[in-house]
C-alpha cells in the first residue's frame, strides 16, 4: 500500500512529473521535426551523389557521407551532447532547458535519421527510376515522384526509430540541462534513491516509445501498397 | 518509323575495353513489328539502354520520323524520349500509385491539366482492358495485368515507336498470347511502330512482321520473317523451324532430305506429289508447320528409300518452290 499511497503523495509525482513530461515532449517534437526537415533532404543527396546516383558527384559524397555523416556518428552521443552546448547557447542565448537541448538533440540524430532514409531510398528498384527517366522525368521529378514516395513506408519506419532513438537521447540530454524526465528520474529516483519515481518514470517512458513505435508501425502500414 | 544507323557502344571494364554494340544499324517502318533476338550478352539491354538514351551511345544515330534523338542537348533528351515509349520486362510500375495513377504519370511530368489526364487515362484502361482496375494498386494485379498497365503508361505520352524490352518473359504461355495480341492491336490501331527485344523465338513468330538476330552486338541476319525463314541455312530459319538435331541411329538406308517451302507451294500437298510421280514410299521423319506473319510454313524431313532418282526428285521439288537440303545420302 504504501508504494500506491506514495504514488498519489509524492511531490515528485504530483508535481514535477507533468511538466517533465512536457518538457520531454518539447524536447522530442522539436529535435523530431528539424530531424526530419534537414535529415530527408540529406539523406536524398547521400544516394544521389554516390557512384551510380542520379547526379553523381564524388567530391559532394565524400564531404557528406564519409566526413560529416561518419564523424557525426563515430562520436558517443554523451561527448557530442557536451561539446555542443557552447553552438546551443549561441544558437538560442541559453545552455539550458529543453530548446537548447533540441540543438544537439538535432544535431546527433540528423546523420542516423540521414543514413536510415538513403537505406530506404536504395530499395527502391533502379527500374523504376528507369522507367521514370525514360518516360522523360526530370531529376527532380524523380526524387519527388518516384524516391520519395516508392520509400514512403521505410521513411516512415526510419522515423519512427529516429523518434524512438530520440526519447532515449533525450533522457541524456536531461542531465546536462535539457530538464525532462530523465532529469527528473536522476535527481529524484538517483540522487534521492525515489524508487516511486524511478519506476514512474521508466513506465512512462516505456509507454511512450510504446505509442510512438505503435503509431508509426500503423502509418507505414497505411501507406504500404507493394 | 525508326532508323537505327550504325550504333557503337564501347564501355570501360577495368582495363578492359568492351564493345556491347559493334555498328547495329535498323530500320523500321510505321506500323510494322520489328523483332531483335539474341542470347544474353547478345548486347540486348546495351541496345535498349541506348535506344532509349539512358545510356549515351559512343558513335551512331538513332532517329524517330526523322528526328534525331541520340545527339541532342541534355535539355531536349526528356522530349526526345517522350517519342518512344517503353514496355519493361517487369512492368516497373510506381507501387505507391494506383492503375489510373500509374498511367497518368508521363501526363503529369508535363503539366497536363487533370481533366485532360483523366480523359485520357480512362481511354487508355479501356484500350488495354483494365477499366474496372482504375484504383487498384499494382500488387493487387496479376502479372499480365501489370504489363497491360505498362503498356497504358507507355502510350499515354503519344509515342511514335513503341519499345518493348522483354514483354513477356516474365508471364506464363496464355498471358504471354494475350500481351503479344494487345501490342499487335494497339499497333493496329495507333499505327505504331513496334520494336520488341526479347530470347523468346515464339515471340517473334507470334507478333512479328520483320526480325533482326543480335549476336556480339552485331546484327547477322535481318529481314520480313517470310524472307528468313525462306533460307534454310540462316540461322533464324533453323531457330523459327527447328528440326531435331540427331537423325535415329537405327535409321533404314535411304536418303534424307529436309525440305522447306511456304506461302502458295506450302498448301500443295507435296509429299504426295513425290510419291505419285516418282512411283515411291516416302517416309516423314520430322517436321514443322507454322504460320509466321502471312503465310504458312513447312519445315519436313522426309526419307527416300534406297535407289532413288535424288537429282530428279530434288529438280522436281525445286521446281514447286521447295527448298532442299541433304541430310544423309546412304
Amino acid at each position: 500500500m504504501d508504494f500506491f499511497n506514495d504514488l498519489m503523495t509524492n511531490p515528485g509525482i504530483t508535481k514535477a512529473m507533468w511538466p517533465a513530461f512536457l518538457e520531454t515532449l518539447q524536447m522530442v517534437g522539436i529535435s523530431g521535426l528539424f530531424t526530419v526537415v534537414v535529415g530527408l533532404p540529406l539523406g536524398i543527396l547521400l544516394l544521389n551523389t554516390a557512384k551510380g546516383g542520379l547526379t553523381p558527384n564524388r567530391g559532394l559524397n565524400v564531404l557528406l557521407s564519409g566526413i560529416i555523416v561518419n564523424i557525426t556518428r563515430s562520436i558517443p552521443f554523451a561527448i557530442l551532447m557536451v561539446s555542443l552546448i557552447p553552438l546551443a547557447s549561441a544558437l538560442v542565448g541559453t545552455s539550458l532547458g529543453p530548446i537548447a537541448a533540441s540543438v544537439s538533440l538535432t544535431i546527433g540524430t540528423i546523420p542516423f535519421f540521414a543514413r536510415l532514409v538513403e537505406t530506404a531510398l536504395r530499395d527502391v528498384s533502379a527500374g523504376k527510376i528507369d522507367a521514370a527517366l525514360v518516360m522523360g522525368s526530370t531529376r527532380m521529378q524523380v526524387v519527388r515522384k518516384v524516391l520519395v514516395p516508392e520509400a514512403m513506408p521505410g521513411i516512415i519506419a526510419a522515423t519512427t526509430t529516429t523518434l524512438v532513438t530520440l526519447i532515449g537521447y533525450s533522457a541524456m540530454a536531461g542531465l546536462v540541462g535539457g530538464g525532462g524526465l530523465g532529469r527528473l528520474a536522476y535527481n529524484y529516483g538517483f540522487q534521492r534513491y525515489d524508487a516511486t519515481i524511478m519506476i514512474v518514470t521508466i513506465v512512462i517512458i516505456v509507454l511512450l516509445v510504446q505509442i510512438v513505435q505503435v503509431l508509426g508501425d500503423w502509418f507505414a502500414r497505411l501507406v504500404d501498397h507493394r | 518509323m525508326i532508323t537505327v544507323t550504325d550504333l557503337r557502344k564501347v564501355y570501360q571494364q577495368g582495363d578492359r575495353t568492351v564493345v556491347a554494340l559493334d555498328g547495329v544499324s535498323l530500320h523500321v517502318e510505321a506500323g510494322q513489328i520489328h523483332g531483335i533476338i539474341g542470347h544474353s550478352g547478345a548486347g540486348k539491354s546495351t541496345l535498349v539502354r541506348c535506344l532509349t538514351l539512358l545510356d549515351r551511345p559512343t558513335s551512331g544515330s538513332v532517329a524517330v520520323n526523322n528526328k534525331e534523338l541520340a545527339n541532342v542537348s541534355d535539355t531536349d533528351l526528356r522530349t526526345a524520349r517522350r517519342r518512344i515509349g517503353m514496355v519493361f520486362q517487369h512492368a516497373n510500375l510506381m507501387d505507391s500509385r494506383t492503375t489510373a495513377q500509374n498511367v497518368a504519370f508521363p501526363l503529369e511530368l508535363i503539366g497536363t491539366p487533370k481533366s485532360t489526364i483523366n480523359e485520357k487515362v480512362s481511354a487508355l484502361l479501356e484500350l488495354v482492358g483494365l477499366t474496372n482496375f482504375a484504383d487498384a494498386y499494382p500488387s493487387q494485379l496479376s502479372g499480365g495485368q501489370r504489363q497491360r498497365v505498362g503498356i497504358a503508361r507507355a502510350l499515354s505520352s503519344d509515342p511514335d515507336v513503341l519499345l518493348c524490352d522483354e514483354p513477356t518473359s516474365a508471364l506464363d504461355p496464355k498471358t504471354t498470347d494475350e500481351i503479344l495480341a494487345l501490342i499487335k492491336s494497339v499497333r493496329d490501331r495507333l499505327n505504331l511502330t513496334v520494336l520488341i527485344i526479347t530470347h523468346e523465338m515464339n515471340v517473334v513468330k507470334q507478333a512479328c512482321d520483320s526480325v533482326s538476330l543480335l549476336e556480339a552486338g552485331r546484327i547477322v541476319e535481318h529481314g520480313d520473317i517470310e524472307k528468313v525463314v525462306a533460307n534454310p541455312a540462316g540461322r533464324l530459319s533453323q531457330a523459327l523451324l527447328p528440326m531435331p538435331g540427331d537423325l535415329p541411329a537405327q535409321l533404314p538406308a535411304g536418303t534424307v532430305l529436309d525440305l522447306l517451302y511456304s506461302g502458295a507451294s506450302a498448301a500443295e500437298p507435296i509429299i504426295s506429289s513425290i510419291s505419285r510421280t516418282f512411283n515411291l514410299d516416302v517416309n516423314v521423319l520430322a517436321g514443322s508447320v507454322e504460320n509466321l506473319g502471312e503465310h504458312q510454313f513447312a519445315h519436313l524431313r522426309i526419307q527416300l528409300p534406297e535407289g532413288s532418282d535424288i537429282n530428279a526428285i530434288t529438280a522436281h521439288l525445286i521446281a514447286n518452290g521447295v527448298a532442299v537440303t541433304l541430310k544423309e545420302a546412304k
